[in-house]
């Protein structure tokens, strides 16, 4: 009786918890597809009568008519995931080869150097930014992708360098002793032994620059001005502040924004929570 | 004895280059960046074309020290860094532990965590932003249909209550980060102690307090450490929900040093702010490396 009661409980405070994380998500993707009218009506009308998919048309499929709120959406996806991806490339390979030699070879100021590095990951980006956006101004990136690949590898470089330390810490040194006997040098190791035994870590690793930077807003609000280079989260935080009107145009590029970050957190969910053990942080 | 010099100096050649391309990258784009906002904080620099930025030594941080405005936007901060993180971790252990005892469900909450964590920044406060609205809003149509409130209520045109609702967006993205972290922790930890203080008499809140809990503190320190550092410097979420407003009301200081930076160009003042950012942060990385470090030093 104790313990069928103690099941019901503990049932309930499962309920309510996954009502906590579902109620913003549900409302977010239903009036992702209410019409206007329905979602401009009182008392509010929980489940659309009249769903549609017209928002995602619009933004995934766009015509000559398609709104200024669709086409921007469009471009701007296809912005933060050209960035997002070049970000996480370049801090994958020069954060795995810097790491790598801080963890395993023996050289002058190492530790000092480690420590300098794990710095450098906590300074807030508003206090790099002024100096930043006159270097961006001076060479003429203002407004450019590439600034903002650049600016946020500031965050990404030090975030991988700091992750993959630990999963290289996990390799046996005997593996690297072995391949050295049979003849292979530093580089030959680390290219022939400990990338592919650090498969694992490099996707992980490359998951947590990802989101990382996808969600980055601060230095794409200041250095960005267009869409030529504007990101989606700088595109919804403009949307928001200025046009009341389209709710739904506005919940569906939400959506969109989410649903990469989402699913492949979904799908590396295990990297995930053991990333986050090792300190691996974002938010 | 030759061969070792020469590989442990081959060592250091090999590491050298393989640390180049980073160190050259981070000193560009972090360490000259700060220096030169430090050097900036000491002169009084307006944003503008021609505009001539003249020394005041510590002037700006004095200016600061001396402003009512910069110790209420303190305040601000403390209260939705401290309320915020202190509701994150209580309840990021509840469904921590909740996750622990493996209800029926367990496994779908622990994959479903994920997705507010997942949710960017700026989707999720448009997000809430939308649910708060005045006239149209999930929360008022919710409250009206339980009958708690009778007529539409606009949220975000009180400070305080505006701040409070910014702190709930950051709890619903927030706490699944810190459950997730426990809910790891507390499933490497060894049953066998629990199960001898039971024997020994040991009522379960005597368990979790005694034995549980202590064991658990490094998780925590480190999810404490690290929202904290957070929530200290938190703008992107007010900048959408509130946008700082109602009448300043959810001003923090990354906030501030925004509008003194880029609304007011206050460049030297906004440096000088900025830094002060870092160095709180600095120090905060200071006591999170140390506990990453030697996790069982502070067992």
């Amino acid at each position: 009786m104790k313990k069928t009661l103690r099941v019901i409980l503990l049932s309930g405070l499962v309920l309510l918890a996954l009502l906590f994380v579902y109620f913003p998500v549900a409302w977010l993707v239903i009036s992702s597809i209410s019409t206007r009218s329905e979602l401009l009506s009182t008392p509010i009308h929980w489940i659309p009568q009249h769903p549609t998919f017209q928002n995602y048309i619009n933004i995934l499929l766009p015509t000559q008519g398609t709104s200024e709120v669709a086409k921007t959406f469009r471009i701007t996806l296809g912005n933060s995931l050209l960035v997002a991806s070049s970000v996480t490339l370049i801090a994958l390979v020069f954060g795995s080869l810097a790491s790598y030699a801080l963890v395993r070879l023996r050289f002058p100021f190492r530790q000092s150097t480690m420590l300098g590095i794990l710095g450098t990951r906590m300074i807030p980006e508003i206090s790099l930014v002024i100096p930043l956006y006159l270097f961006a101004t001076r060479v003429g990136l203002f407004n450019s992708p590439a600034i903002l690949v650049i600016t946020y590898l500031s965050f990404a470089l030090p975030f991988a360098i700091w992750l993959m330390a630990a999963f290289f810490e996990s390799i046996p040194v005997e593996l690297e002793d072995a391949a050295r006997i049979d003849g292979c040098n530093r580089l030959e190791t680390l290219w022939r032994i400990i990338m592919p035994i650090s498969s694992p870590g490099l996707v992980s690793t490359g998951l947590f620059v990802f989101l990382s930077a996808w969600d980055e807003f601060f230095f794409a609000l200041i250095l960005t001005s267009t869409v030529s280079a504007k990101t989606v989260p700088v595109a919804i935080a403009e949307f928001t502040g200025r046009y009341v009107v389209d709710v739904g145009g506005m919940m569906t590029g939400g959506v969109l924004a989410a649903i990469p970050p989402v699913l492949l957190s979904l799908i590396f969910q295990r990297y995930i929570v053991s990333g986050l053990t090792a300190g691996a942080v974002k938010g | 004895m030759q061969r070792k010099r020469t590989l442990a100096q081959q060592d250091a050649l090999v590491a050298f280059l393989l640390i180049l391309p980073s160190l050259l990258i981070i000193l560009g784009i972090s360490l000259q960046p700060i220096v030169s906002t430090l050097y900036l904080s000491l002169f009084e620099a307006q944003r503008g074309i021609n505009v001539q930025n003249v020394f005041v030594g510590l002037a700006n941080y004095a200016a600061l020290l001396n402003d009512p405005v910069f110790w209420v936007t303190i305040q601000r901060t403390m209260y939705f860094t401290v309320v915020s993180v202190g509701l994150e971790l209580v309840l990021g252990l509840a469904i921590a532990q909740l996750i622990h005892s493996h209800p029926p469900g367990w496994q779908f909450l622990r994959t479903s965590l994920i997705i507010p964590w997942a949710v960017p920044t700026i989707v999720n406060g448009t997000m809430w932003r939308w649910i708060y609205n005045a006239d149209y809003g999930a929360l008022n149509g919710l409250l009206l249909q339980l009958g708690i409130i009778d007529k539409y209520i606009p949220w975000l045109t009180k400070p305080n209550v505006a701040m409070n609702l910014v702190i709930l967006a950051d709890i619903w993205h927030s706490v699944p980060f810190i459950a997730l972290i426990l809910q790891a922790a507390l499933a490497t930890l060894p049953a066998d102690l629990e199960e001898a203080a039971s024997v020994d008499g040991a009522t379960a809140v005597q368990r979790f307090l005694l034995i549980r809990l202590p064991l658990l503190r490094p998780a925590i320190l480190v999810a404490l450490i690290v929202r904290t550092v957070e929530a200290f410097r938190a703008f992107d979420i007010i900048y959408v929900i509130t946008n700082g407003g109602p009448a300043y009301g959810t001003v923090t200081i990354s906030y501030l040093t925004y509008l003194e930076m880029f609304s007011f160009g206050h460049i030297g003042r906004g440096s000088a702010l900025s830094f002060l950012i870092s160095l709180f942060t600095l120090a905060m990385a200071f006591v999170y490396i140390r506990v990453l470090y030697r996790p069982e030093e502070t067992l």
